[in-house]
This record gives structure tokens, C-alpha cells and sequence, in this order.
């Protein structure tokens, strides 16, 4: 049994200073938990996200983090990550570390960590200006006389935090659509919170295995945070606000704006709960889905 | 002839050079309504693949975003993201790819990570994502841009995307499995690369457009086909398509 609340997993498994992967590409972006990291005040934290998104860039503005490791830093279909911007260009709030890769090497970072190897190759980087950026870029010779490759070394989070439709109590989770990098960030991290939209029977994920991205045994905390994902969305719950994603362009541009958006929507609600029954029921309706069900598949019974 | 805009003949030019394509990987925008149109048009059973991880979209709106939900309801296949580097592109299925830059060379690198100094940026850009590892695997890339003189520079502030390098066959002699830039595709003009130094080549001018506004978008002196041609002005069924079933809204006009 490893459900616990927003509150009580965040302040058990992020600390000052660790190391934090927060994933979910596009789809299922844990906003709630990351809301949840700024109100209890987490400083110097090294914050890792292939597409830093809208919640970073408010992570960073809100002062959480020392360093972004990254590979796409964009309000993806929109613009910029002016926050992000800010600091980097300007060292407002504070000068922020990055560093950087293509999606395919931040990927392959993970997968190091994931698979505990001393490193991994990829071909990327080649005749590029990486290596003079970012010393983790490195290239070796193949020990087979077969060629030279670009190697990244491993990255195991202190702690990976992912959104995902269901899970059972133990951490057993389902998830679809867009599936990213959350199940090689889980078995990379040290410690893990999977934030759910819905908790259910053991039965449920049993009907139906092949959906079982993440094990429970990877798992250390279980959330069960409807909306948790919000302004991104989770396939078959709810849509993306584009209509937030939009606004923050303008919002994220102006410091003083940007903070007082913080005070509304962070730190002047208690939790996630709150902050969706402020959002108002008109929201909810707005962003639901039509249906697509699945097809079937028959697992066979054996006996 | 009905009138357009530079962009929808951008849109059109690139269509038409997806003729036959099967596999194309390709982002949000101008070049994915271009894959749509070739779709409709000269290339029945072309592909879409996401860098998200989606092959075979279908979707029932414009997408906002790579990640948008409408691209997974229908499509043929959904995928994590360690499959869409090392299955797809690494193993060498994509045929074409699409990228945009801010910056461009002559030999088709790609900056899309600062203006100015890495560290003291002017502008901080938004980096690869997976266009350096796109343009290191697509067997073609072709490239979507607007023709500006503050994009097509002598020299790249950053090299994000490599393209054929210093020209010649380093791309090859340095081990990069794709094939590189093969066109460029401008709202002005389109751009091929020579067969043998792989310097850019302008090779057509769409209908209306002046040598010389060309070159004063360019930031080196361009080199020029023998054969320079006109572009084909947009058709009518071209234009239908895009304006009625692809773009109701005019985004792309």
C-alpha cells in the first residue's frame, strides 16, 4: 500500500538540492506535483525535463531550482519559455546551469541510468557544437573497429516523478497515448511518486497487462490526483487548455505577472483539489473529450 | 490563376517534393500541412511520424502541439520515445524529414539554439529537441524556412542540426548515417544542394520573384543553377485543398 497525499509525498521523497526528473512529454505533465515542490519551498534543485514546458518555466520563476537539464526548451505550439529566458539571458531571478542535449541524448542519459550502464551511444553530435557545451558529450571508438560514436553518461534522478491514467494501490500503472520516456525515467529514478488520475482494483490492471508501463515494485508513492495533470492533458480524461498555454506567453513575459499568477493559483490554494473546484466545473467541461474506446483483444484463458 | 500568398506557395512547393514518399517525420505547422497536402495529391501513402511517438496520425483537428491527443486517436502506432530515436530514425526508415531553423549556412547547418555567444546569449533559442538527431539519421531532410537575410548567414552563431558540414563528403568521411540537406524550401525561391560540393544551390524562383530579392536575402553570395526555372504557380485543386479541407481558418495564408 503506497498511496499517500500530494503533500506527504513530496515532502518525503524532495529534498533541497536532489536531483528531480519530472516527465511526461506533452501529454500527462505532472503539474501538480511540481505545484507542490514550490509551495513547500524546495531550493537548489537540479530540475531535468526533455521539454521543460509551462512547468518549469514557473518552477524556475518560483526559485526551486540551480540547474535544468534539457533538451527543448518551448511552449510547445505556441513560443518561448520567457521565465527560462530570464534567467538565462538576464540571471533573473537568478542565473540558472544548463545543460544540454538533443531529445535523443537525454533519452539515452536515462536509458544509462535505467539499464545502470557506464554509458550510451548514440550518433548524434557529430559536426555539431554540443561537445564544446556540454562535457558529458563525449566520443569514443567502437572496440569492434567499426566506427566512432557520441556516448552520454548515465543519469539516475534522486527521485522521478510521473502522471499516468490508473494505477492499483501498490503502484502498479497503466498508461496510454503518449507514453515518452516515463517508464525508463522510473526505473532510472531512485526514488519514484506516480500521480494518477484514478486508483483501482488490482483486477483492472490485471484484465488487461500489456498496459502496465511502470511495475509497483519501481514505485515508492502513489498519488491520486484527479486533474493532476492540468493545463496538459491525459488521453481519454481531459484536453490540453491551449486557451492556458496561450495565456502564459503573455503571462510569463512580465515578471511582476508571472508572480502573481504564482500567488493565485500556487501558493493561494491549499492543494490540487482546491485549485480544480477554483478552476470551476465550466473548465472541466470545456476540456472533456468526446470517446474512442479500444479495440478488444481476448488474453485467452488458461486453466 | 487565382491569387495566393508566399506562404501557400511555400506550403505547395513543399508538397510537391514529397512525391512518392512514403515516411516523412515531421513537427507542427507549415511543413505538416505540406505533408497533408502531399497527401492528398502526390504522395497516397505517405506516413506522418511524430517525434512524440506517433506513426500513421490521423487527426481529426489541426494538432496544437507534436504531443496533441488527436494524434494518437486513429493513428496506426504509438511508441516511446527511446523506439522513435533508435528504431526509427537510427535504424534508418525515415526518408524525409522536415526542419526549420533561425539560422542557416550555405551547406544547410542548423542553428536553432542562440543568437550570439552560448554563454552570454542575445537570444536564447529553444535548442534540438530532435532535430540534431533528425538531421543526423533522415535519409533527406528538407528544410522549411522564410528567406531572410538574418536567417541564411555566412556563419551559424551555434551548429545545433548538422548539415553537410564544410561541404564535400565530410558528412560521410565523419561516419553520419543520414543523407542530409537535399532542399530548401522558401516563401521566395527553393534550393537544392550540389551533387558534388553540397553547397546551396538556388534553383528556382517562384512566379513573380527577382533574382536580385533573392540574393539580398542572402547573407554569402548564392550560387546559381544553370538551368534556374520558375516555380509552378499553385493549382487550383492545390489551393482548394489547403484552404478548404487543410487550413479553414487561413493560419497558413
Amino acid at each position: 500500500m503506497k498511496l499517500m497525499s500530494m503533500r506527504e509525498a513530496i515532502a518525503a521523497y524532495v529534498h533541497d538540492g536532489d536531483t528531480v526528473a519530472i516527465e511526461g512529454f506533452t501529454a500527462c505533465i505532472p503539474f501538480a506535483a511540481g505545484h507542490e515542490i514550490i509551495r513547500q519551498g524546495r531550493r537548489d534543485l537540479t530540475l531535468v525535463r526533455l521539454t521543460p514546458d509551462l512547468l518549469f518555466d514557473q518552477m524556475i520563476a518560483a526559485g526551486c531550482a540551480r540547474k535544468l537539464i534539457f533538451s527543448f526548451l518551448g511552449n510547445p505550439g505556441v513560443g518561448s519559455l520567457h521565465a527560462i529566458r530570464r534567467a538565462v539571458e538576464k540571471g533573473v531571478p537568478h542565473p540558472l546551469e544548463l545543460e544540454e542535449y538533443s531529445h535523443a541524448g537525454t533519452v539515452a542519459r536515462y536509458l544509462a541510468g535505467a539499464y545502470r550502464l557506464p554509458f550510451y551511444p548514440l550518433h548524434s553530435y557529430v559536426g555539431t557544437d554540443y561537445p564544446k557545451i556540454n562535457p558529458n558529450i563525449r566520443f569514443v571508438d567502437s572496440p569492434f573497429g567499426n566506427g566512432r560514436v557520441a556516448v552520454v553518461p548515465p543519469l539516475n534522478p534522486d527521485v522521478g516523478i510521473i502522471h499516468a491514467q490508473r494505477a492499483d494501490v501498490n503502484g502498479n500503472t497503466q498508461l496510454w497515448g503518449l507514453v515518452g520516456v516515463q517508464k525508463e525515467v522510473a526505473f532510472a529514478s531512485k526514488h519514484v511518486i506516480v500521480v494518477v488520475e484514478e486508483i483501482v482494483d488490482e483486477e483492472v490492471i490485471r484484465a488487461d497487462p500489456n498496459r502496465t508501463m511502470i511495475p509497483g515494485f519501481v514505485v515508492d508513492a502513489v498519488v491520486h490526483e484527479p486533474y493532476g495533470a492540468h493545463p496538459s492533458y491525459v488521453q481519454g480524461y481531459y484536453d490540453r487548455d491551449n486557451q492556458f498555454y496561450l495565456e502564459w506567453e503573455e503571462i510569463s513575459r512580465d515578471e511582476a505577472r508571472l508572480q502573481a499568477w504564482l500567488d493565485e493559483w500556487v501558493y493561494g490554494v491549499r492543494d490540487r483539489a482546491e485549485y480544480v473546484e477554483k478552476m470551476g466545473p465550466e473548465t472541466w467541461e470545456r476540456l472533456k473529450p468526446g470517446t474512442a474506446p479500444s479495440g478488444q483483444v481476448d488474453y485467452g484463458r488458461y486453466v | 490563376m487565382e491569387k495566393y500568398t508566399p506562404s501557400e506557395m511555400m506550403i505547395i512547393a513543399a508538397a510537391r517534393a514529397l512525391a512518392g514518399v512514403k515516411t516523412v517525420f515531421v513537427g507542427i505547422g507549415l511543413p505538416n500541412a505540406a505533408c497533408n497536402l502531399a497527401r492528398r495529391t502526390v504522395a497516397p501513402d505517405l506516413a506522418l511520424i511524430y517525434e512524440s511517438g506517433v506513426y500513421g496520425a490521423r487527426p481529426e483537428r489541426l494538432p496544437f502541439s507534436i504531443g496533441d491527443p488527436a494524434l494518437v486517436t486513429g493513428a496506426l502506432s504509438i511508441f516511446p520515445m527511446p523506439d522513435v530515436f533508435a528504431l526509427y530514425l537510427q535504424g534508418g526508415w525515415v526518408e524525409v524529414a522536415f526542419l526549420g531553423a533561425a539560422q542557416i549556412d550555405r551547406f544547410g547547418n542548423l542553428n536553432t539554439t542562440v543568437i550570439g555567444d552560448y554563454h552570454h546569449p542575445k537570444v536564447r533559442l529553444p535548442g534540438s529537441g530532435g532535430a540534431c538527431d533528425i538531421a543526423t539519421h533522415a535519409r533527406r531532410v528538407f528544410i522549411v524556412t522564410r528567406l531572410q537575410r538574418r536567417r541564411f548567414v555566412e556563419r551559424l552563431d551555434f551548429v545545433t542540426s548538422p548539415g553537410h558540414l564544410d561541404g564535400g563528403n565530410r558528412r560521410q568521411e565523419l561516419g553520419i548515417p543520414g543523407g542530409g540537406p537535399a532542399l530548401v524550401v522558401t516563401d521566395r525561391a527553393i534550393f537544392t544542394f550540389d551533387d558534388e560540393t553540397r553547397e546551396m544551390t538556388l534553383s528556382s524562383l517562384h512566379p513573380g520573384v527577382t533574382l536580385e530579392e533573392v540574393r539580398a536575402e542572402i547573407g554569402w553570395e548564392i550560387k546559381v543553377a544553370s538551368d534556374l526555372e520558375v516555380t509552378e504557380p499553385p493549382t487550383e485543386e492545390e489551393l482548394r485543398i489547403l484552404r478548404e479541407e487543410l487550413d479553414p481558418q487561413g493560419i497558413y495564408r
